[in-house]
């Protein structure tokens, strides 16, 4: 495995002109939610003011950007060198994911253009974990792109800067790190306080600690995910070596997930509730099998070397957290007789069109930035 | 590398012991619930003599410059509650809401009867949606207790309709510059020396305004009156010294409001279950208090995180020297 280099290739290809249309049809809509509201576009209403935009693109959308996050973790704070060239890749994932998610929060916030009264120090709020999250996600934008940024100083050939920027880099590793331990966790604190009207199935004290363990899994996860499907679509060799040393970590994590979920439910006497019938209960167990099917394939070490397995885990275990998550903010959540959400078709047309936007852009970066390790026979 | 059980069952029991302090009694969690300030002011609805005349609501509208409201709704949906608008938005702030059973004979039966009920903001000791907003655009009036919300703060994310146990603020999706709208206890009528104008248009005194302590001391006292007795019941505010002789109806004996969450300024008295006129069932926790026990437990003031990240540059620096 040699230094990360640019793909190189052509940048308008098929699959970017799709992402691409699908990015423009996004912005149109969300223009006329600027004109008309957000009733014009969204299903939202009074009972559920948060739907698939906080849902899916702030709350899973953050936990899928967990990579850069997870990695960093392992390889600076636990000093894991050897899964140095997974980092790059999952930094620009995640430098996408939250700036989308970011984005996302200034159309869904329906006073955008005071948004910065976050930052004023006479309206932050404490106590609010709104706050919180909203502070932590704004800093941690901009950490996600200076860690970046090493691999556009390589492209401009600023030598001089990437030295000084490699020098103070480890400030920023740090508190790349810590932002996203307060925040993930926090993400998921935010449900605490809307008490009865979230189902005990998912009401617990301990939604922080959870969020936060399923968030570092969901970022192993997507490491293994984006490295196997780049592998597959740039027709690069897949690293499985590197990748089933890092699927090791992922079953202690959801050992110690599943030991907290349902010790909580035990304890608080909520488990019944999972088997009373009812899409609750049945979006509980569907969230808990996929947990499952990760921990089952990847406690073995043969499945960790099988690159079809290893995929078969990151998706399912994407996918715990992300229903987790659906769960958490939409299934689980009641406000009341006579309200329901579903969300509308431009509502879920823009969240698609920013996942779009994600992927047209990542293909950009890897064709155009150093990103992935250049593999020996390309 | 391969996960050695031993490490994998230290993982799994570490996160028992994790488990084990988090399922520490909520309480040892949560800050303390916040009181009531001394001087806080309140509204109490005896849904008992309420008539229905929906003059309060008409009220609050005025006072608040809020636009009439015609709700489209098949007839099926407002046959038990006969009100247009159906339901509190961001133009109807206090709503006259009608519980019908069966025949509807009687006023004030569960079965076969028929009662009132007055919803609007319950005005919270220790209120969710203050603590949620991440702006200070929702605040407690440190002397009256009045919630209050403020436009050129709020950043509208909608977390105080999230957290909210009672439903009460409203978001004015229609608009590209909208708003939360929801009661303010008619704050701009105190400086003048007013009082809500539900309260001062009510006449029969099923809805009056007075110090928080002194409604709930008449509540009380109503529960203790025997039904089919005569009783004086004051109009307006509860120290006006105008007060109207009314017959007694058959009280559920709960003060809704004084335990709820933490305890509501708001306070209401029926001879219905509260159930079935709408409300709901909540227990004397405030949610706000277990919330930001958790983030403060957790931050320490920021002490925590300061120490923490501490370690993780010094971790971080070691590893990136040893690339080089």
């Amino acid at each position: 495995m040699s230094e990360p280099r640019p793909l190189g290739g052509k940048i308008v290809t098929v699959p970017f002109l799709f992402f691409s249309a699908l990015a423009v049809l996004a912005v149109i809509l969300i223009i006329k939610r600027f004109f008309l509201g957000l009733g014009a576009v969204t299903n939202l209403s009074d009972g559920y003011p948060w739907g698939i935009w906080i849902a899916y693109d702030v709350v899973v959308g953050t936990a899928i950007a967990c990579g850069g996050y997870a990695m960093a973790l392992l390889v600076y704070i636990f000093n894991k060198g050897e899964f140095h060239p997974l980092v790059r890749p999952a930094l620009l994932a995640s430098a996408f994911g939250y700036t989308l998610a970011g984005v996302s929060i200034f159309f869904d916030v329906g006073r955008y253009w005071q948004a910065y009264n976050l930052f004023l120090p006479w309206y932050s709020q404490l106590n609010s974990v709104m706050f919180e999250v909203a502070f932590c996600i704004t800093l941690y934008i901009f950490v996600l792109w200076i860690e970046f940024s090493p691999s556009v100083m390589e492209r401009l050939k600023a030598t001089g800067m990437k030295k000084t920027m490699d020098r103070i880099m480890f400030v920023f590793i740090a508190i790349g790190v810590l932002l996203p331990t307060m925040h993930q966790s926090s993400l998921g604190t935010l449900m605490v306080i809307t008490g009865k009207k979230l189902s005990p199935l998912w009401q617990t004290p301990l939604i922080p600690l959870l969020a936060l363990i399923s968030a570092i899994t969901m970022g192993y996860a997507i490491v293994i995910f984006e490295s196997i499907m780049s592998a597959v679509s740039f027709r690069r060799e897949i690293e499985t070596p590197i990748l089933s040393k890092l699927s090791a970590f992922i079953p202690p994590l959801i050992g110690a997930y599943l030991v907290v979920r349902f010790g909580d439910l035990v304890v608080r006497g909520s488990l019944g509730e999972a088997f009373s019938g009812g899409l609750k209960g049945i979006m509980f167990l569907i969230e808990n099998l996929l947990y499952v099917v990760p921990l089952v394939i990847l406690v073995s070490k043969d499945n960790r070397k099988s690159p079809q397995k290893l995929f078969i885990a990151a998706f399912s275990m994407l996918l715990a957290g992300a229903v987790y998550r659906f769960d958490l903010f939409l299934v689980g959540f009641n406000p009341g007789e006579g309200w329901h959400y579903f969300p509308s078709f431009s509502e879920t047309l823009i969240t698609v069109g920013l996942i779009s936007l994600e992927i047209a852009g990542y293909l950009y970066f890897v064709k155009k930035f150093p990103v992935l390790p250049g593999a020996e026979h390309a | 590398m391969d996960i050695k059980r031993r490490d994998f069952l230290k993982v799994v029991a570490g996160s028992g012991l994790l488990l084990a302090a988090g399922e520490s009694p909520a309480g040892a969690i949560a800050r303390p619930p916040r009181t009531m300030p001394d001087e806080a002011v309140g509204l109490m609805y005896d849904s008992t003599i309420c008539v229905g005349c929906k003059v309060c609501q008409k009220a609050c509208k005025v006072s608040n410059n809020m636009p009439p409201e015609h709700t489209q709704r098949p007839p099926e949906m407002i046959d038990a509650l006969w009100d247009n608008p159906a339901d509190l938005s961001e133009y109807t702030l206090n709503i006259i809401k009608a519980y019908k059973n069966g025949n509807a004979e009687v006023k004030n039966r569960e079965d076969n009867g028929f009662a009132f009920i007055q919803r609007h903001c319950m005005h919270c000791v220790d209120p969710a949606c203050v603590s949620a907003c991440p702006v200070s655009a929702l605040q407690k009036n440190p002397k009256t207790g009045v919630v209050t919300y403020s436009k050129n703060a709020c950043i509208g994310c909608r977390y105080c309709q999230m957290a909210c146990p009672f439903g009460i603020p409203k978001f004015e999706w229609d608009k590209a510059f909208p708003q939360i709208r929801k009661c303010q206890f008619c704050d701009h009528k105190f400086a003048e020396g007013g009082y809500p104008a539900c309260a001062q248009s009510c006449p029969t005194g099923a809805t009056i305004f007075g110090p928080a302590r002194d409604l709930l001391a008449e509540a009380k006292k109503r529960l203790t009156l025997k039904a089919d007795s005569y009783y004086d019941y004051p109009v307006q505010r509860i120290d006006s010294g105008n007060r109207v002789k009314q017959k007694v109806a058959s009280y559920v004996t709960r003060v809704y409001g004084e335990k709820e969450v933490g305890g509501t300024q708001f306070i209401m008295l029926a001879g219905v279950p509260f159930g079935r006129l709408g409300l709901p069932d909540l227990g004397d926790r405030p949610d706000a208090a277990l919330s930001e026990g958790i983030q403060h437990t957790l931050y320490k003031g920021m002490i925590a995180p300061a120490a923490v990240l501490a370690g993780l540059m010094y971790a971080a620096y070691r590893s990136t020297k040893n690339d080089k």
